[in-house]
């Protein structure tokens, strides 16, 4: 009779597992595999291409544009996650705080974050309109600045204005998540440290930050992961000009592959991202472990 | 750390004077809300504002003197608009539907049957929610032209469960653990099959984790961008976002009124949707995040 349980349960298993299975390895699991094959290959659009080792990546490296497509990537990514961080913990910091209207904060600080990226994209793209930018008006106005920024046509303030959109949608993310956290932490602890005379800072360093490091770890990762990759932003707002200053590895896979018909070429760029996101997701599992032993569990 | 030494206030936040408070807490909040919040009231603001209004640097950008509705116009009766946002409905109710039902199936499995090598899917699971699709987009793009899919609504249907699927099945795996395992024995004893379980039992008792997931699957597919941007290319097949960022900037000279009644437009959907559904939708963000 157990037996005869136990084995309906892998078959039902294998049942119940199948559409998930089916569609995943045909649309996941095989185009993972096919991306790997065709970065060894000179596959063009509408011509079956032959194996060709390393040449692609040979050639990648040797290449100008794409050495400044993963400075720009690697620049993009650190700078957004550091202000990412910092901003998203500060805002759920406030959002903790007890005070009037506080569901309605939480729930239109998530705006940015559910919108779709490349609608809110094209706001941010007339926001940073070289003639009639309103963040030039009123820099103007305030007497700042004497004449209009060039926001999206010099390299560095291009960088510095894709960066700013990131991060403005990133944050909220951050944010409500670590707020998710942070409300998991008893009260009480922060009486017991203020009748110890511990203050503002010290009660934030050494109850808040410890207890919320397992959330931060994994916040983070997927905040790196998704800046790394990230492809709508940029493709949007200035398509990786001007002078290729702010193509991402995403956008120079895509420019490379499908504007340029070098398919071969193209994913092997995207494929060189890999060994970035498996570092990004060995740091949340690392982050996890520590989680298990915090709160009494053994490592598994 | 100089921090510490100045900061000798003692006490929780209700022993704060009110002066403080506002220095601490409501003006940086203030800041954050009036960040977040401006590029959309410069979209609705763009939105109504004759060109006449956008291409002066003249009177108060800020507001609007002869509010117009012309962009909306021109975008509904004069643009695919009106068939790409149908489009968009279209692919993202069936790619929701179909991650759904594989979802709860493979959930229910992985949390309840306990097959063999169950952990082992669920951890692979895991594995491909965090696949992101800048790296899988070129080798399925190849697949889906040997299909015979490519620029049918079909492409994006099919693919968008590759992260629809992980992230949905992730969430109900988390709804079906808290739900106690004496319910299901009882059936079991009763001698429901393991269909009728999930139907009649794990279903209705899951809802607000269906919802959750329900929600966030149909706001992911509305706004993905670089499969339809890939897989797309007829007009009358575009989703919203392709279809705006690709068709309604033309040249050099932009239509800044009528890009923004389309990003706005584009946005609403997801915005009510949300609004609605803001808890469910909160606890479907953080409860991914947190297993």
């Amino acid at each position: 009779m157990l037996q005869k349980l136990q084995n309906s349960r892998n078959g039902l298993g294998l049942v119940f597992m199948a559409p998930a299975t089916i569609l995943l390895v045909l649309f996941l699991t095989y185009p993972l595999g096919l991306g790997v094959w065709l970065g060894f290959t000179d596959t063009k659009i509408g011509r079956g291409g032959e194996f060709i080792g390393l040449e692609n990546y040979e050639f990648l490296w040797e290449d100008s544009v794409t050495r400044l497509a993963l400075f720009n990537t690697l620049f993009y990514t650190f700078i957004a996650s550091v202000l990412k961080f910092f901003l998203g913990l500060w805002l759920a910091v406030l959002l903790n705080e007890k005070m009037p209207y506080k569901t309605f904060f939480r729930s239109v600080i998530l705006l940015p974050y559910i919108v779709p990226t490349a609608l809110s994209a094209l706001a941010f793209w007339w926001l940073y309109d070289a003639q009639f930018s309103i963040i030039s008006w009123i820099l103007i106005k305030m007497g700042w600045i004497d004449h209009y920024i060039d926001f999206l046509g010099d390299p560095w303030n291009a960088r510095f204005s894709v960066l700013a959109a990131n991060v403005w949608r990133g944050v909220p993310f951050v944010a409500i998540t670590l707020l998710a956290g942070l409300q998991t932490i008893s009260p009480s602890l922060y009486e017991a440290a203020a009748i110890d005379g511990a203050t503002a800072w010290q009660r934030f360093k050494h109850i808040t930050l410890p207890l919320l490091t397992p959330m931060i770890a994994v916040v983070m990762t997927f905040s790196v992961l998704f800046t790394f990759t990230d492809f709508q932003l940029i493709y949007v707002i200035t398509r990786g000009g001007p002078l290729n200053a702010t193509h991402l590895m995403a956008t120079l896979s895509f420019q490379r592959a499908i504007s340029g018909g070098a398919l071969g070429e193209g994913a092997a760029i995207a494929i060189a991202m890999v060994p970035f996101l498996l570092a990004a997701i060995l740091f949340s599992y690392f982050g996890l472990q520590r989680r298990a032993w915090q709160q009494g569990g053994s490592d598994k | 750390m100089s921090t510490s030494l100045e900061d000798d206030s003692q006490g929780m936040s209700y022993l704060d004077t009110v002066r403080s408070r506002w220095v601490t807490v409501y003006i940086p909040l203030g800041i954050f809300v009036f960040v977040l919040l401006f590029p959309f009231y410069w979209m609705v603001i763009t939105s109504v504002k004759p060109n006449k209004e956008l291409l002066s640097r003249d009177g108060n950008p800020f507001w609007v003197i002869q509010p117009t509705l012309d962009h909306f116009h021109k975008l509904l009766f004069k643009t695919a608009y009106p068939e790409w946002l149908w489009n968009t409905v279209f692919i993202s109710v069936i790619a929701t539907v179909v991650s759904l039902v594989c979802a709860v199936l493979a959930a229910y499995a992985i949390e309840r049957l306990r097959f063999k090598g169950s952990r082992q899917v669920g951890l692979g699971i895991f594995l491909a929610y965090l696949v992101p699709p800048s790296i899988l987009f070129i080798p399925l793009a190849t697949i889906v032209f040997k299909l015979g899919l490519f620029d049918t609504r079909w492409a994006l249907i099919l693919t968008y469960p590759t992260f629809l699927i992980p992230f949905c099945t992730w969430l109900l795996m988390g709804y079906f653990r808290s739900i106690p395992f004496e319910l299901e024995e009882c059936a079991l004893i009763d001698g429901a099959t393991r269909f009728e379980i999930l139907w009649k039992i794990i279903l209705p008792l899951s809802v607000p984790g269906l919802i959750s997931a329900g929600i966030f699957a149909f706001t992911l597919s509305w706004n993905e961008f670089i499969y339809a941007l890939t897989f797309i290319s007829s007009s009358e097949v575009k989703t919203v976002p392709v279809g705006v960022v690709t068709e309604l900037v033309e040249g050099d000279v932009y239509h800044w009124g009528s890009l923004m009644a389309g990003a706005l437009l584009g946005s609403l959907p997801v915005a009510v949707l949300y609004s609605f559904f803001v808890e469910h939708y909160v606890s479907g963000m953080t409860g991914a995040v947190k297993e």
